[in-house]
């Protein structure tokens, strides 16, 4: 079996590619897979740490990440449709409506 | 899980998550979440995970990014910028992901973490012992989930198709496209 250090670091180093994906991309649907990422490397030191432990709680936790993932990626993606309509961009610098 | 195999799926998702955040191309950097998702399906399906490894790519690599494809695909997208801002905006934002980093590996990494392995039975990780988590202990959180999905699938219809007062208007009026309300 894989050391669990291995297995966090991994899940660390996903995170934070995703974290700075989110911090420099200025596109929307870009910041929403980052957003994935970062999704998938809590996932990863989830079924680590359950594995390791026997218990299924971590993998319940996982299964309910994906669907709240899910839910997530529907109800994003259709606000990201509805703005391009309205403002015909997805750069999320030039939608400046509610900047002071 | 041997660790050769360990090594190369964690190179492949780590090399194809950079592909995602550093691609121009919204698509490119879509086929690289892809190839992100299946490498972490399959490093879950090495970590006794089977049920939720093969969720993971049929949920995540096939719908979730089918969903994303589509959508790229409907507001005819281009290339973008990459990685874009100020300059200090960039330095800033390396030094404090380098920052995080840092922070999670020595919080994540002994001595502060000790986790036993415990061992586990041979149905471990089985679709029946998934069910029986899921529907006995976590029942209450399973059909709040159901809900939470049915929420999402009448709060995405209702953001995402056109109003019923713009489309007449329009049709009505027969000119004036400007007059899309929010």
């Amino acid at each position: 079996m894989v050391p669990l250090p291995y297995m966090m670091a991994l899940s660390a180093i996903v995170f934070v590619i995703g974290v700075a994906g989110f911090i420099t991309r200025r596109n929307i649907l870009i910041m929403f897979m980052s957003v994935e990422l970062m999704l998938n490397a809590v996932n990863l030191a989830f079924i680590g740490l359950a594995s390791r432990l026997g218990t299924m709680d971590g993998q319940v936790i996982v299964f309910f990440v994906m669907t709240v993932a899910a839910a997530e990626a529907a109800v994003g993606l259709a606000i990201i449709i509805s703005v391009f309509r309205n403002r015909e961009t997805v750069r999320a610098d030039e939608l400046n409506l509610l900047k002071w | 899980m041997p660790m050769g195999l360990f090594w190369f799926l964690a190179v492949v998702t780590v090399i194809a998550s950079l592909g995602v955040i550093l691609q121009r191309n919204p698509v490119h950097c879509l086929l690289s979440l892809v190839v992100t998702l299946l490498a972490i399906a399959v490093i879950f399906i090495g970590e006794d995970a089977v049920v939720v490894g093969f969720l993971q790519a049929i949920v995540y690599a096939g719908a979730i990014m089918v969903l994303f494809l589509f959508v790229i695909w409907l507001l005819n997208i281009g290339a973008d910028t990459g990685p874009s801002g100020h300059l200090a905006l960039k330095f800033f934002g390396g030094v404090a992901a380098a920052a995080l980093i840092a922070e999670l590996l020595i919080f994540l990494l002994p001595p502060h973490l000790k986790v036993k392995f415990a061992g586990h039975s041979a149905t471990y990780g089985s679709i029946e012992s998934l069910a029986r988590t899921l529907f006995s202990q976590y029942i209450v959180a399973f059909e709040i989930t159901s809900i939470l999905l049915l929420i999402a699938i009448v709060g995405a219809v209702a953001l995402a198709r056109r109003g019923p007062g713009s489309q007449l208007a329009k049709s009505a009026s027969g000119s004036a496209p400007a007059e899309r309300v929010l």
